[in-house]
């Protein structure tokens, strides 16, 4: 057959981008580790790799919760706002101790999912605008509950924020543990697998007689839930609370992190271990400029290269 | 004979694991209406796709009179003169009728603007030639999917096309509008252009077209003149089986009547209503009865399975199972209560195109499969083994995804899905349109299982054969209301025909709707 190389090459083409989408972000990591033992000073330390993990925890962790509403074909822009909140109900919470003040940072953000999922699935609200509303709403909130920045002086906090075992942080150790639990949710547990039929085709959902509203619900609190978290854990390290500043941006480099990790925009699959290397190579990518003294511009037009190569492998799959 | 307009060599094209079309020749004369058939996964969707510049072939090459004219993109085949009308109408559904029909050629008037005026007094002229009389002001999507598919085809012949291709444009008309279409067809082949026709329906294609290819795993089997060609003969060239063996069989794979037990019935309706759509619609579903719904496309058929499956909120009415009331609007507390929809909708209602075969089959049931919010594997794999097996459904494996089955095996995963919900009452719209012949027969056969085996079944099929032969009793629907009934000897397509056609004659249709309107337009040809 002389036509047979000519007749390989289309579907070889579609099966380079599906392979690309799925696990180009790991070639990415891989790449930037390499290029960073070769070129960056003192970058092979435990004290680097302690600051990295510690500072990624956070992104991670919010990155976790979008990869949920973002597999229900929905997205979640509040996260950031929900840091902030998170950060203000733990300073104001403090005085009972760190427990009851993570506790009241996560209520808040279960609280927040809750408007966000009962607007999308009852009221029928897009995504993209209810949780708009809580993303200024929600940092308003926290600015009126906090108006000015205030440290935190706990011993409690500061030993969750920095302390560690057998050298792990806590921060990473915590992050750890909420991907293993969302990994399970999403492959193990008849939630999960409504989640990913509700995003792939709702209208079959819906007539399979799925759950559909209370599952879209519940995506939203998990998220919530999972970016006031991370703002408990950005409050712990920071040792102050910011609201006006802390998570700002943060939806977009959580989406940056799932969408690079090979869960599609358009619903039905969700990567976790595509969106934790994501999450990884954002953090690399920005520690690798700045270590090579670029400027934090630099950054940001790294990453809208990186999401463009990513948003690119997904094209062509979509494509066949 | 006259030169093909439009013709492919040894066309070859491949999918990964599949070889899609092996070696093809095929060729459409000018005035010529040339149907192109063969059961699904046969390569007609995927030949129509090379046609029209939809895929890229990986071997052979395409002909436009003659000379070589492989088309890079869809728009380079519409320049060469091909239009294509798709089974799903690909219109801008927002924008106005008149805006569709003259979508990039909009006629233009002082300073460049678009006449209006001028394009919606055309619009209707043009298209009251396809006995479409509506507001051409009015978005698309409002219209029926008769009138839209309509509009479309007015649209591909006013861009002047010399090829018109049509993927079973006829699946979602009524039978009046198949007639104006047919006529439009008719007037195209008059006029010279070809037209290439994909229909699973051999009555259509006897009544409208010149020649036939037959398709069959990828490569021409047959390809001449319709006329003197047997019926039998073209049934079995598709199913790759001897004529002796279709013969014996039939055309249809449904046995004799059930032995409709006077059992009270498992399944029903009173007084249903839903606003617009539904009036005052009651009937009862025995165990073991073949219950037909008849009517016209637009007669409430849909919306009466929907609003019984809980898709639909009616706004009066009750819904029994075996004398235990259902709460209506929910389709989670109708399957609970054992009421199955099998919907018409395949693609965007039934299939969850993303998710494995697997996952589909289970979809409806992980409650019951899980324990703790926990699904248990083994229990799935043994239910999907058992309902692959039963149903015969041709999957490389249980973990290809589902959109990628042939429209055939997707019928049979959603079958399998409903019968894993071990419903009493199993609600099918349409369980075999756009299926092949083969996947057809067994679709048909199981049905005879399920009623046989005690299950309450009610049937909607515009194919009014299997309707006639499917059903025990057959209650005839019109704008939404019950008209009548047919039992036992009554139970024959002319009866039926007749029902329809006698309440259609006592109430002259008034409401303003596009079908409604085709309708009134056909008549008066």
């Amino acid at each position: 057959m002389t036509d047979t190389a000519a007749a390989r090459t289309a579907p070889d083409r579609a099966a380079v981008h599906a392979w690309l989408q799925a696990y180009g972000v790991y070639v990415g990591v891989a790449v930037l580790l390499l290029f960073n033992i070769a070129f960056t000073d003192h970058f092979l330390s435990a004290e680097n790799f302690r600051t990295q993990a510690v500072q990624v925890a956070p992104i991670l962790i919010v990155a976790l919760g979008m990869a949920l509403a973002i597999g229900s074909e929905g997205i979640d822009l509040s996260v950031g706002s929900v840091m902030a909140l998170s950060t203000s109900l733990v300073a104001l919470y403090l005085g009972y101790g760190p427990w009851i003040a993570l506790l009241a940072a996560v209520l808040g953000g279960v609280a927040v999912g809750m408007v966000n999922g009962s607007l999308i699935a009852f009221v029928g609200v897009q995504p993209i605008v209810a949780t708009l509303a809580l993303m200024v709403g929600g940092r308003g909130l926290a600015l009126v509950l906090l108006p000015q920045l205030k440290d935190v002086r706990d011993p409690g906090m500061r030993a969750l924020g920095s302390g560690d075992v057998l050298g792990v942080p806590y921060p990473v150790l915590i992050a750890v543990a909420l991907v293993a639990v969302v990994a399970f949710t999403v492959r193990r547990t008849t939630f999960g697998r409504q989640l990913l039929a509700i995003g792939d085709s709702r209208p079959a959902a819906r007539l399979a007689g799925l759950p559909v509203r209370r599952v879209l619900v519940y995506v939203y609190i998990a998220s919530g839930a999972l970016a006031a978290v991370a703002g408990f854990l950005a409050t712990a390290r920071l040792q102050a609370s910011d609201p006006t500043s802390l998570g700002t941006l943060m939806e977009l480099s959580a989406i940056t992190a799932v969408v690079v990790g090979g869960t599609p925009l358009s619903g039905g699959r969700v990567r976790i271990g595509g969106t934790v290397a994501g999450a990884v190579l954002i953090q690399l990518l920005t520690a690798t400029l700045v270590k090579h003294d670029l400027p934090p511009s630099w950054t940001q037009m790294a990453q809208a290269v990186v999401i463009v190569a990513a948003v690119y492998a997904a094209r062509e799959r979509g494509k066949r | 004979m006259a030169e093909h307009v439009l013709s492919t060599r040894s066309l070859t094209k491949r999918f990964p694991g599949v070889l899609a079309l092996d070696r093809v020749d095929f060729g459409v004369r000018a005035g010529e209406v040339h149907a192109l058939i063969g059961e699904n996964g046969a390569g007609k969707s995927t030949l129509i796709k090379v046609l029209t510049g939809v895929y890229a072939p990986d071997g052979g090459e395409v002909l436009r009179d003659g000379g070589p004219a492989t088309f890079g993109t869809p728009l380079a085949a519409q320049q060469a003169g091909i239009s294509t009308i798709y089974q799903e109408v690909n219109l801008v559904p927002l924008m106005s009728v008149a805006r569709n029909l003259f979508l990039g050629r909009e006629p233009r008037g002082r300073f460049g603007l678009i006449d209006f005026d001028r394009m919606h007094r055309e619009s209707e002229r043009i298209l009251s030639e396809y006995g479409v009389r509506t507001d051409v002001r009015r978005p698309l999507g409002e219209l029926g999917v008769g009138a839209q598919q309509m509009v479309a085809l007015a649209r591909a012949v006013w861009v002047d096309a010399k090829v018109v291709v049509m993927d079973e444009p006829t699946s979602s008309l009524e039978p009046r509008e198949v007639e104006t279409l047919f006529g439009v067809i008719r007037r195209l082949r008059d006029r010279g252009v070809a037209v290439v026709y994909v229909s699973h329906r051999l009555d259509e294609l006897y009544a409208v077209c010149d020649a036939v290819t037959v398709l069959r795993d990828g490569r021409t089997v047959h390809t001449g003149p319709l006329q003197g060609l047997e019926r039998l003969r073209l049934v079995s060239m598709m199913l790759g089986r001897e004529i002796g063996e279709v013969r014996a069989e039939g055309t249809t794979k449904f046995g004799g009547d059930h032995e409709a037990a006077s059992a009270e019935p498992v399944l029903r309706v009173d007084g249903l209503s839903v606003q617009h759509q539904l009036h005052d619609v009651s009937f009862a579903v025995r165990p073991g009865e073949v219950v037909g719904l008849g009517g016209l496309l637009g007669s409430g058929r849909t919306e009466t399975a929907k609003s019984v499956a809980g898709a639909l909120a009616p706004s009066a009415g009750r819904v029994t199972v075996a004398g235990a009331r259902v709460r209506t609007g929910s389709p989670g507390a109708a399957i609970r209560a054992g009421i199955s929809l099998l919907p018409e909708d395949r693609k965007t209602e039934g299939i969850v195109p993303g998710l494995s075969v697997r996952e589909n089959i289970a979809l409806a049931v992980l409650p019951r499969l899980s324990r703790a919010g926990l699904v248990s594997e083994a229990r799935i794999d043994s239910l999907v083994g058992t309902f692959m097996e039963r149903l015969r459904i041709k999957a490389s494996s249980p973990h290809q995804k589902a959109g990628e089955l042939s429209g055939g095996n997707q019928q049979k995963v959603l079958l399998a899905r409903w019968l894993a919900a071990e419903p009493r009452v199993l609600l099918l719209d349409e369980p075999t349109r756009g299926i092949d012949v083969g996947a057809k027969a067994e679709v048909q056969k199981l049905v005879d299982e399920l009623a046989a085996d005690g299950l309450g079944v009610l049937l909607i099929s515009s194919d009014l054969e299997e309707l006639i032969e499917g059903s025990d009793r057959v209650v005839v629907l019109r704008d939404g209301a019950v008209v009548g009934e047919l039992t036992g000897d009554e139970v024959t397509e002319d009866r039926l025909m007749e029902a329809i056609a006698a309440a259609a004659e006592e109430e002259p249709h008034l409401a303003d709707a596009a079908p409604g309107d085709v309708r009134k337009a056909a008549a008066h040809d």
